[in-house]
Parts: structure tokens; sequence; C-alpha cells
């Protein structure tokens, strides 16, 4: 088992190491996306840019020359065609790519079709006009998402073959037997019902991969994939199709004619029913969305305490100070990491179990 | 500014709601110490609806 | 809300929609129906164990009771034969002793009947022996008596008379 773990770590790291470039900027883009960082303005700029995904893995960015140490990832962009080609093309925003005839430029993040000089028109908001490109690129946040998923593929197929031999696993199938238990005891089965077992991969699924990345989001790879709002709107669009392709007769009735009510009731009902149905995956999706990115913020905010209490307590109190409230901060995330799965999934289950319940009353 | 407001007022409530639910939980864990499990995650879900709630304000105001 | 939707990357929410399906397909052939299926197994069998524990136990009380109930019953079997032994043997006594009654009765009878035969040939024999006795007493005597006629038909009257009385 251990012997497995080692050789797997091994190979993932292969993986990650041998694509390696060190890729550097030149220091003179106006954007900031790391190196020094000083001013209030420049922690902000710093953090908003952690939040976001990126299209390139940097690690860190030594200080004064603003050089990044990372390794730039694939880009894949649809655009009337296909284009791969690796990140470093960009020099993170400094330069134009070319691909196929096609210019792009990284501006905050983002990937804008442009002119062969890289021009980027604003409107009066400072925000681009240019055209973007659909942007499938292997981005970090993929990275951290197919990371995720061969941990837990990994994790759980090997539990799983731990069965055939004997009823009771062993080594690491101990730690993982009790939270499957967990999920299908707690979650799935109390607000369910006897049709939990239909549910429990879905319910399962979400649970770990979402725990898994928000303690992905914890360690200093510095992943915020569960902190972003195109995952969390995708996991909650799962839980939402769910609920509606399981929703019963009763389920639909509940919403257009609500059983055991005056006609105008069952009339005004309906459109706060309706809302209802969309309002529950929308509070899904900003909950997880919200809470990781807080998180997140307050734990930087906190360490760039070290920054900005420098000049009124000077640096040894400053950086002791931060490290104490960062260190807290950063457990107290540790449990919200377990409690957002753990809220997902139940609120899921709940709602599929509202979708499916048998109602004999009426 | 305003959005500053807005989102002062919205913890202000949401404050009130989530002491509301984990003062009556708990109050309710006193008095049937043996319902806690049960108590405890209905104030779970009732605190992820106001969280949700609130957030889903910060955020449209946002 | 401006600063989410522009935020909103509309490649990353198929990514994650692409690779989130294949996990959950993978987990769900690979880990969660083997992983739920062996649970359910187990707890099954744990339950069937409880169970039968449970069963045998109750046959074990109901061995224990049957036992019971037969040994009540075997007590109550030889009681009732030895009842009937007794019975039988008091009325196998009485009737051997009405038996012995009887034969002794019926013996007693035979040896009356034997001794009034007995008696009755005996008298007949002292009868006959009674009557050659008188003959022979009578023929001497009339030997010496009836030498004369006279005497002789005087006799012969008597006899002749004493007969017809007999």
């Amino acid at each position: 088992m251990s012997n497995k773990i080692t050789s797997f770590l091994s190979i993932l790291a292969l993986l990650i190491f041998s694509n390696v470039a060190f890729a550097s900027s030149t220091g003179e883009n106006e954007q900031i996306d790391g190196g020094a960082v000083d001013t209030q303005e420049e922690i902000n700029a710093y953090i908003r840019h952690h939040l976001q995904d990126a299209h390139d893995f940097t690690l860190f960015t030594l200080g004064e020359s603003g050089k990044h140490i990372g390794f730039p990832l694939p880009v894949i962009l649809w655009d009337d065609g296909l284009h791969v080609f690796m990140s470093s093309k960009f020099h993170h925003g400094a330069a134009v790519a070319e691909s196929n005839g096609n210019y792009y430029k990284l501006y905050h993040g983002k990937i804008y079709k442009t002119n062969a000089e890289g021009e980027i028109s604003y409107d009066e908001d400072r925000h681009p006009t240019n055209a973007r490109p659909l942007d499938l690129s292997i981005t970090k946040n993929v990275v951290g998402m197919l990371f995720a998923g061969a941990l837990l593929l990994f994790g759980f197929a090997s539990l799983a073959k731990n069965y055939k031999n004997k009823p009771i696993p062993k080594g690491f199938g101990r730690v993982l037997e009790p939270l499957v238990i967990y999920v299908r005891d707690e979650i799935a089965r109390p607000n369910i019902g006897p049709k939990a077992d239909r549910y429990m991969p879905y319910l399962l699924t979400a649970f770990f991969y979402i725990w898994l990345l928000n303690l992905l989001g914890l360690t200093p790879l510095g992943f915020n994939v569960t902190g972003n709002i195109a995952v969390t709107v995708c996991l909650a669009l799962f839980t939402f199709f769910i609920v509606q392709f399981s929703g019963n007769k009763d389920y639909w009735k509940h919403i257009f004619w609500m059983p055991g009510v005056p006609v105008p009731m069952k009339i005004l009902l309906m459109p706060i029913e309706l809302l209802g149905v969309f309002t529950k995956p929308f509070a899904l999706l900003i909950r997880l969305f919200a809470n990781i990115t807080a998180g997140h913020f307050v734990v930087m905010s906190l360490i760039a305490l070290t920054i900005t209490m420098k000049a009124v307590f000077g640096p040894i109190a400053a950086t002791g100070m931060s490290f104490a409230l960062a260190l807290f901060i950063t457990v107290i995330e540790i449990l919200v990491a377990f409690l957002q799965a753990y809220i997902f999934t139940m609120l899921s289950a709940l709602f599929i179990g509202m979708a499916v319940e048998e109602h004999d009353h009426h | 500014m305003y959005n500053l407001i807005g989102a002062g007022l919205i913890v202000i409530g949401g404050g009130i709601g989530l002491g509301q639910i984990g003062g009556k939980a708990m109050e309710g864990i006193a008095r049937q110490p043996e319902a806690a499990g049960k108590i405890q995650t209905a104030m779970i879900i009732i605190g992820a609806l106001l969280e949700g709630l609130a957030f889903g304000a910060l955020i449209l105001g946002k | 809300m401006d600063q989410l939707l522009n935020d909103f990357s509309p490649g990353l929410f198929i990514m994650q929609a692409l690779i989130f399906l294949v996990l959950l397909l993978l987990l769900t052939k690979f880990a969660w129906k083997p992983i739920v299926q062996s649970l359910r197994i187990r707890e099954e069998s744990i339950q069937d164990a409880l169970d039968a524990a449970e069963r045998a136990k109750q046959e074990m009380a109901q061995l224990k009771a049957d036992n019971e109930k037969l040994l009540d019953e075997a007590r109550q079997q030889r009681d009732t034969i030895l009842k009937d032994a007794r019975e039988v043997a008091a009325a196998l006594k009485e009737e051997a002793k009405a038996d012995a009654g009887k034969q002794a009765e019926r013996m007693i009878a035979d040896a009356k009947a034997a001794i009034d035969n007995e008696k009755r040939a005996a008298l007949a024999e002292v009868k006959t022996q009674v009557a050659a006795l008188s003959l022979e007493i009578t023929e001497k005597l009339l030997r010496k008596k009836l030498s004369d006629e006279s005497a002789q038909k005087e006799l012969i009257e008597d006899f002749v008379q004493e007969v017809k009385l007999n």
C-alpha cells in the first residue's frame, strides 16, 4: 500500500517537474500579477490575482527581478478552430501570442483576441472590449481538478480493491471507509430515505471532490478551485439537474398546484415555488464560492499584515502577529473546508430528498 | 461607499439571524441533550440557508 | 455582480463539467459501486450473524423447554405405568384369590361327591355282604331247622312276607 503511494507520487512528481520551465517576465508589464508587494493597493491586487484562475503554475516569484518560478501550462482555445500552445508564449501577459494566424494577449488572467501589435481597447469602465475566445486551457484550476480527481480515483479504487480480499479494509482504507459510511448514514439516508443508494455515487463524489479541493486550496500550491464561480456554478447545476430529473409527480404538484390550499393561494404560490426551484441551487453555488473566496482572502490578508503593519509595529512584531492570526484562521479554514463540503452535500441530499419524497397525506 | 453600508446592513441582519439560530439551538440542546445530533443538523442547514441568503445579497450588491 | 459575471469563465465551466462528469463515472464504476456493495454485504452478513445467534439462542431455549417437557412426560408416564401395574397386580391377586376359593370349593365338592360315591359303594358292598352272609346263615340255619315240612312252609311264608315288606 505505502509502496504504491510512493510510486504514484514519484510518477506524479516526474510528470510535473519534467515540464518545469523557468518562465521569466520582462518585469515591465503594467499589470500586477506577483513580484514584490509593498503597498496596500499592491497587496489587494496580489490577492485578487491569486483568487483568479491562472494560465501558468507559479510557485513563487522572485521579489526584485520579478522572475516567476513555476511552469507554463497548455493553452487550448476554440476560435474558429483549435489553437493549442504553451502559456509561456504570453510571457505573463507581456507578449502577444500568435497561433495559426490569430493573435492573443493575456490581460488580468484572461485571454483576448487582438491584432498583431496586441492592442487592447477599453470601454469607459476600463473593461477590455476585445473578443474573448472560448478558453478550454489546462489552467491552474484544471490542474487542481485533475490532481484531486486522480487522488480520489487512486484512493477510493484502492479501497474498493481492498474489499476483494477481505471484508475489512486495512491501511489508508481504514480512514476512508468511515467517511464513506458517514456520508451514507449521516447525509444521504436521513435526507433522501429509502432511495438514497441511487444518489450515493453523486453525493460521495461531490463531497470528497469539494473537500479535497478545499483542502488543496489551503496548501501553498495556491489552488482556488472551489472559490471559482464557474466551478461552483457547474457543481450546483449538477445538483439542480439531478433534483429536477428525479422529481416525482408530487414534487411538481407541490410547485405548480400546491395541494391543500384554496385556489387563489395556489396561483399565488406557483411563482414563489418556481422561484424556489432556482434559488436553491443558486444559494448552493454562492455559498461555496463566497465561503472559500472569503477564506482565502482572509488568510492572505492576515499574511499580508506582516507587510502592512511593518511600519507601525516593526518587522518582528508584525510577522509574529500575522503568523499567529494566519495560523488561527487557517485552522478554522480546515474546519470550514470540511463544513462547506458537508453542507453542499447535505443540501444537495436535502433537495433530492424533497424531490423524491412520497407524500401519503393530503 | 453605499456598497459598504449595504454590506454592513447585511452583516447585521445575518448576525442577528445566526445568533437566533445558534442560541435557540443551544437552548434546545440544553433542554433535550439526547436530541443534540438532530438539532445540530437542523441548525447547520438553516445556518447554511441564511448564509446563502446573506452571501447572495453581498454579491448582488458588489 | 458585474465583476462576478466578468470573472465567470465559460471555458473553465466546460472543463469542470467534463472533468466532474468523467470523475463521477470513473469513481462510480471503480470505487463507489464496489465499496457501497461491499459495505452492504458486510452489514448484511453481520446482521445475518446476529440474527443467527438470536435464532440459536431461541432454539436453545426451545430445546431446553422441550427437554423439560419430555422429562415431565416421562415422569408422568412412569407414574401411570406404575399405577397401572399396581392395579393389575391387585386385580391378579383378587382373581387368584377368587380362583383359589372356587377351586377349593370345587375340590371340596368333588371330594364330597367321591365320599358319597364311596359311601354308596361301601353301603352297597355292605348290603351285598350282609345279604350273602344272611343267605349263608340262613342256609345253615335252614339246613338244621328245616328237617320237617311244616317248619319249611312256615318259614317260606315268613320270608315272602318279609320280602314283600321290604
